[in-house]
């Protein structure tokens, strides 16, 4: 089983040479500790950034550059700062390559929801609706239950929804899977899970493609 | 001869703001907005204000403080956390609140700017913000249609700015500032340094100064960050 660090790892393997990545809050955030040796990425940010760089060394923060969780960060050589309709206009146009983000809910058609729990205080879904109804390739890091130990994958979302049939793939603490043929297609173990683990934890259709699904290398 | 949009202050740069207006007001988090401005409309008391920003302020900064004095009656926003006096408004029915995508939000503004009613939008379809919103397919795929967001006063912050009204913002506190300076009936932006005439490039102007109708130099600028986030020393 993995932790929200190896979440990210994992998910650091989607990386390729050349992407614009835009990183939710979360675990999405930890998969920039993890960038494969001798590829290029660039992280978007979207209050305003290409090129974001790591938080800033103690007593080098400026109130002038923050990321979309209001942190203090610095910027990269070669970053550039946009006003917030250019930021969408790079989301919205498929420039950002892949999208990396956290979810209450997943159904195995491909929709997610993530911004909202009816009867608790609704803080607002900032970009992600634009992100998810937008975005070429979306990959979701999330735990696979819930605190209560409710399964997040599900045949269809309870929650209100950010996006209609837009996930792509999953990475869990379990498994890695893909949205195919409404389901979600079965294609890593997490070290040391097996297969019946998965299919407990999993309350929509998960596909099993034969029993010798491989284990993640991380 | 370039045309003077200087004035004095900020009392003078937000005369005519009445109560019952709508205002655009740039940032995100607290990083650039116009803290001089929000300010002294705390001091002229206007109320039941309609506000387009994309969040709210914390409780005790930005638009946390309008909200203390109860002189917003509606937000127009994408993220409103990080507020206890917002939720208790909203949750007892004084505040109304209308949330829209980061995206939509921005470009509601920019669209009201550039003379563009509405336009569609993939972000929001199938959602609660789809609402009765009409919705048309281009290339296989559903849209909805948003409109253009208009204010009585946009205000923005800029980090350079000269009396023609031209601008440059710093970092990432650009943000919404230009768009909304775009959108307002009536712009007032606050600069952290007025520079003389002729000083900036045109090169480097982010916002022209033909949309921007009053500009000053702020007071004082303390300019707060919400999470401060470091690593130790190499």
């Amino acid at each position: 089983m993995l932790d929200k660090n190896g979440i990210a790892k994992r998910i650091a393997q989607e990386l390729q040479h050349g992407y614009y990545v835009n990183l939710g809050i979360g675990i999405p955030t930890l998969v920039a500790n993890y960038i494969p040796e001798g590829i290029e990425v660039e992280f978007q940010s979207e209050n305003g950034i290409l090129g974001m760089g790591p938080f800033p060394e103690e007593g080098d923060e400026d109130a002038d550059l923050i990321n979309a969780g209001k942190q203090t960060i610095t910027a990269m050589p070669g970053a550039a700062y946009f006003d917030s309709a250019t930021s969408f206009a790079m989301i919205r146009g498929r420039h950002v390559q892949l999208t990396v983000l956290g979810a209450m809910e997943i159904a195995q058609n491909g929709d997610i929801a993530n911004w909202k729990i009816p009867g608790r205080m609704v803080k607002g879904m900032g970009g992600a609706m634009d992100l998810v109804a937008s975005a070429e390739n979306i990959i979701v890091a999330m735990m696979h239950t819930n605190k209560r130990g409710e399964s997040k994958l599900l045949e269809k979302c309870s929650l209100p929804l950010t996006g209609v049939g837009c996930v792509k793939k999953v990475v869990t603490n379990l498994a890695v899977m893909e949205i195919r043929d409404n389901g979600f297609y079965l294609v890593e173990r997490a070290p040391g899970v097996s297969i019946d683990e998965i299919v407990d934890a999993t309350d929509g259709r998960l596909i099993v493609p034969g029993d010798n699904i491989p284990e993640m290398e991380i | 001869m370039a045309i003077n949009k200087k004035v004095a202050n900020v009392e003078e740069a937000c005369k005519g703001i009445k109560s019952g207006m709508t205002l655009m007001l740039g940032g995100f988090g607290l990083c650039g907005i116009p803290e001089n401005s929000i300010a002294e409309l705390v001091k002229m008391g206007v109320n039941e204000l309609t506000c387009i920003s994309n969040n709210a302020g914390v409780d005790d900064f930005g638009l946390g403080l309008l909200l203390q004095g109860k002189q917003i009656k509606k937000m127009i926003s994408s993220y409103v956390g990080e507020n206890d006096e917002f939720e208790r408004q909203m949750l007892s029915g004084e505040l109304e609140v209308d949330l829209i995508p980061q995206g939509s939000l921005a470009e509601r503004c920019r669209a009201a700017g550039a003379g563009i009613p509405a336009f569609f939008t993939p972000a929001g379809y199938g959602t609660e913000v789809q609402g009765r919103k009409e919705v048309r397919m281009f290339k296989g795929k559903p849209h909805i249609l948003e409109t253009a967001l208009e204010a009585d006063f946009a205000i923005v912050k800029a980090w350079k700015g000269d009396s023609s009204g031209n601008l440059i913002f710093k970092a990432t506190a650009k943000n919404f500032n230009p768009l909304m300076a775009m959108a307002g009936k009536i712009t007032i932006a606050e600069v952290e340094e007025l520079v003389p005439l002729g000083e900036l490039d045109p090169n480097e102007i982010h916002t022209p100064g033909i949309f921007v109708q009053r500009v000053f130099q702020g007071a004082k600028y303390e300019k707060r960050i919400e999470q401060r986030t470091t690593q130790p020393k190499a």
